[in-house]
């Protein structure tokens, strides 16, 4: 297994992929091997990963780097890391796992209707038994996949999954648009598992992929079940009443003030979108109704039909523009926003889920501090607690490195988009007019040139 | 009660003979505005009458006020009633009209001087039925299809206005709400280190783009000024319809009175009835009128036939005069409006252009600040 980062330094040849054995690795600065770039992974990582994950090494938590994912080319900072984005962008083959979820198919039983949505999966991984797998699977199966992935790593970031449904009632459910939203959410959900560092090598995820109906189903019942599974739940919510954040480092506290402002802005920011794509739908209404009119008005005119039907034809490209744009908009902007939009629940609840951790360490500190004997029991209780801390406190902080840099590539990208999508709106707008005027004035040269021959 | 500036037209005064000492400017309302357009319609009902602009703003779309007393109704009325003044000034019979000349110099006992004309005595309150249809047996062709365009014209653009109004109250929403990126870009910068600046910048320019959008409506209610004005102008065109149609009918009339009047006659001097009269019946019960009698009655009736004559002789020349007099009113018309049409949606579509101009100026620089973040 390795593990494979984007680092500063002179590339290295790529090493052989999908084969066993771990990658050696200096402490600093780390060769990294060009390949599906994710961020660095950390020691502390290991104890939360499966015993096949034993030798991920370690490297440096350089972050300064933007991160390279399925979504978002981002923008190199330094020239190093330039040279290996480059490398990255010629040689696609080294990302060695490709998902794609399409085909949504209702299927009728005697109890329900569901929607499956076809899998495929394209690796070259070694611990994938076969190179191609193709497999349906419901809204149910990757909500079980998100809280095993939760439950698995309770401090990193595990991506969005779309709503249960919408209340908005701008889709009317289980419509095709909303069919199609939702499949391309799951689409982005799993590639955004495929890009982490760590929960891409899940078992769980590999079982999602992989696994036949039944097989799914079968592995779905071992586990904790449900008792154990909201046990814990409730161990959770008391923990977290009791604390956590008496001790919280300072970078959480940062983190949480963060988080709080974001929520808010990134939830304002989806409205306004969501408003400014209903004003266009109501322009371009009222404008498919403007251009006819012009038309219509040609046919009771003789010497100005030709510059009426000319405005029509202006008219009407204005409206083709504007409906380019509104889906511009629904294509790209709305589902990133409303994304984040998510990822800002996620966050706030990553960092709730780190706080936890942390008062249970706290409570059980407060407890010995009050009796001086048992102390070498729970000395070693302790110790396991605050390993535990710590590799959440890492993990939590290296995933929202790198989530930041996500956020901040998308954005960037996002809203670049959306400035670029107006640009070619204007701009078509601009073209369909001119050419208007320069037919006018041509006619008025004519007419001009007719006036003064005898 | 608002009332308007009129300026004294240089252009005018050396045109018509007025000897009065040139007035550089005085009072008038929309009243008395109103007042003179209904002295030059009723005096010259062959002519296609300038216009005057709306009394109240109608086809307003939301932000734009419909108060009477709003200051940019008021300045676009001012306009249009300026520009009232222009047609009639520069129209080749109007201009020579003494009233319209002292409207524009004489400040005290204009009204008077209109009502003297006894003007209103011309007009014809069928005038005012504008749904009355008079049957004419021989309608001219030319009005007829004049009549059924102007209705046409005043419908499409009427349409055409109020879509246009909408779809203005559309865009400024959709201008507004990209304001709204402002205030949200300006507070999340502040919370972001390497996207704060670009954030910053871009929220900037996003209000500059929803504040655009004034101007260029703004703008706009000129080019829908000059389309009303040919709204109304459609009305003038089917008065002067209107007007022949009446003429035609009245022509009719008399005609079929006069034949009447000669076939009366014709029987009483033949002693043949032909029609059925009562006169007949009475005195085929109650005995025949003296000959005494009856060459009186014969002398009445061809005493009334001269005159029926000569009035459907004088009859048919005004209508004759009006018919060539119109035309050539209608085709000057005609001339004004393609002209007047064509750059209007000329200037519309520069208006057009303008506005995508400023739009790709400012997502432009939209763009550059976002690809910095």
């Amino acid at each position: 297994m390795e593990a494979e980062g984007r680092v500063p330094g002179p590339p290295l040849p790529p090493p052989s992929l999908g084969g066993g054995g771990g990658v050696e690795a200096d402490a600093d600065p780390p060769a990294g091997a060009p390949g599906a770039a994710r961020g660095p992974l950390l020691a502390a990582e290991v104890l939360a990963l499966d015993d096949e994950e034993d030798d991920l090494e370690v490297f440096s938590k350089d972050t300064s780097l933007a991160e390279v994912n399925s979504f978002s080319p981002s923008m190199p900072i330094s020239p190093s890391s330039m040279i290996n984005q480059y490398k990255f962008e010629d040689e696609p083959e080294l990302r060695d796992l490709f998902i794609t979820v399409d085909d949504p198919e209702s299927h009728i039983t005697a109890i329900e209707t569901c929607i499956t949505y076809r899998v495929v999966t394209k690796t070259s991984r070694g611990e994938f038994d076969s190179s191609e797998y193709e497999v349906r699977r419901r809204y149910q199966d990757f909500l079980w996949l998100k809280s095993k992935l939760e439950e698995a790593h309770p401090t990193l970031i595990i991506p969005p999954l779309p709503e249960k449904f919408i209340m908005k009632g701008m889709v009317e459910r289980f419509s095709d648009e909303f069919i199609e939203t939702r499949r391309k959410a799951l689409h982005k959900f799993l590639n955004r598992i495929a890009d982490h560092p760590t929960l891409t090598f899940n078992e769980d995820f590999k079982i999602f992929l992989t696994a036949q109906a039944w097989e799914l189903s079968s592995h779905k019942k071992q586990g904790p079940g449900l008792l154990s599974r909201m046990g814990q739940t409730v161990r959770a919510v008391a923990s977290s009443v009791r604390g956590g954040v008496k001790n919280r480092p300072e970078m959480f506290t940062e983190m949480n003030n963060y988080m709080e402002t974001f929520s808010q802005k990134i939830n304002v920011l989806d409205k306004i979108a969501h408003r400014i794509y209903k004003e266009e739908r109501e322009y371009f209404n009222e404008m498919k109704e403007y251009g006819p009119i012009h038309t219509l008005w040609s046919a009771s005119e003789e010497d100005i039909a030709d510059s009426l039907k000319g405005v029509a034809s202006c008219i009407d490209k204005c409206c083709k523009a504007t409906e380019k744009r509104m889906a511009g908009l629904s294509e790209n902007l709305l589902p990133i926003l409303h994304e984040y939009v998510l990822y800002s629940e996620i966050l706030m609840g990553v960092l709730k889920r780190r706080d936890q951790i942390q008062g249970e360490l706290d409570s059980k500190v407060d407890a010995l501090a009050n009796k001086k004997t048992e102390k070498d029991l729970f000395s070693e209780e302790i110790g396991k607690l605050e390993d535990k801390v710590e590799c959440a406190n890492n993990a939590l902080k290296a995933d929202w490195d790198r989530w930041k840099q996500n956020m901040q590539c998308d954005m960037r990208s996002t809203f670049t988009n959306v400035a670029e999508n107006n640009l070619r709106y204007y701009e078509e707008c601009l073209a369909a007019w001119e050419s208007f005027l320069a037919s006018q004035t041509v006619d008025l040269h004519v007419e001009e040139d007719s006036e003064d021959r005898p | 009660m608002l009332k308007f500036v009129v300026l004294s037209f240089r252009a005018v005064e050396s045109q018509s003979e007025g000897q009065c000492a040139p007035v550089d400017s005085l009072w008038r309302r929309y009243s008395e505005f109103e007042l003179l357009r209904n002295y030059l319609s009723v005096t010259y009902p062959h002519i296609v009458v300038p216009p005057l602009p709306e009394k109240r703003a109608e086809f307003v779309w939301h932000k734009l006020s419909a108060d009477n007393m709003d200051p940019d109704f008021v300045e676009r009325r001012r306009i249009g009633l300026e520009n009232f003044l222009l047609r009639v000034a520069s129209h080749p019979v109007l201009c020579q009209d003494k009233i319209f000349y002292s409207f524009l110099t004489q400040e005290g006992g204009w009204k008077e001087m209109v009502n003297e004309t006894g003007f209103q005595l011309k007009a014809d309150s069928r005038l005012k039925a504008l749904n009355a249809t008079f049957r004419v047996k021989n309608p001219d062709k030319r009005f007829t299809e004049l009549k059924h365009y102007s209705d046409e014209l005043q419908s499409v653009i009427s349409h055409l206005l109020r879509v246009r109004a909408r779809v203005a109250d559309r865009l400024y929403g959709v201008y507004k709400v990209h304001g709204n990126y402002g205030r949200v870009f300006s507070e999340w910068s502040a919370i972001e280190k390497e996207m704060g600046d670009g954030l910053q910048s871009a929220g900037h320019h996003m209000d500059v783009y929803a504040a655009s959008i004034d101007d260029i409506l703004e703008e706009e209610e000129h080019y829908a000024d000059q389309l009303k004005e040919y709204l109304f102008y459609a009305e003038a065109l089917r008065a002067v319809c209107r007007k022949h149609e009446l003429m035609q009918y009245d022509l009719e009339m008399a005609a079929q009175d006069l034949t009447s009047k000669k076939q009366q006659c014709e029987e009483l001097a033949t002693g043949t009835v032909r029609t059925f009269s009562l006169k007949g019946m009475t005195s085929k019960l109650f005995g025949q009128e003296t000959p005494e009698q009856r060459e009186a009655k014969i002398k009445v009736l061809e005493e009334q036939i001269q005159e029926g004559e000569e009035q459907l002789k004088s009859k048919n020349l005004e209508g004759r005069d009006f018919v060539k007099s119109a035309w050539a009113d209608i085709e000057r018309f005609k001339e004004q409006k393609n002209h007047d049409l064509k750059e209007a949606l000329i200037s519309y579509a520069v208006m057009q252009i303008s506005m995508c101009k400023k739009g790709i100026q400012v997502w432009t620089n939209a763009k550059e600040c976002f690809s910095k973040m």
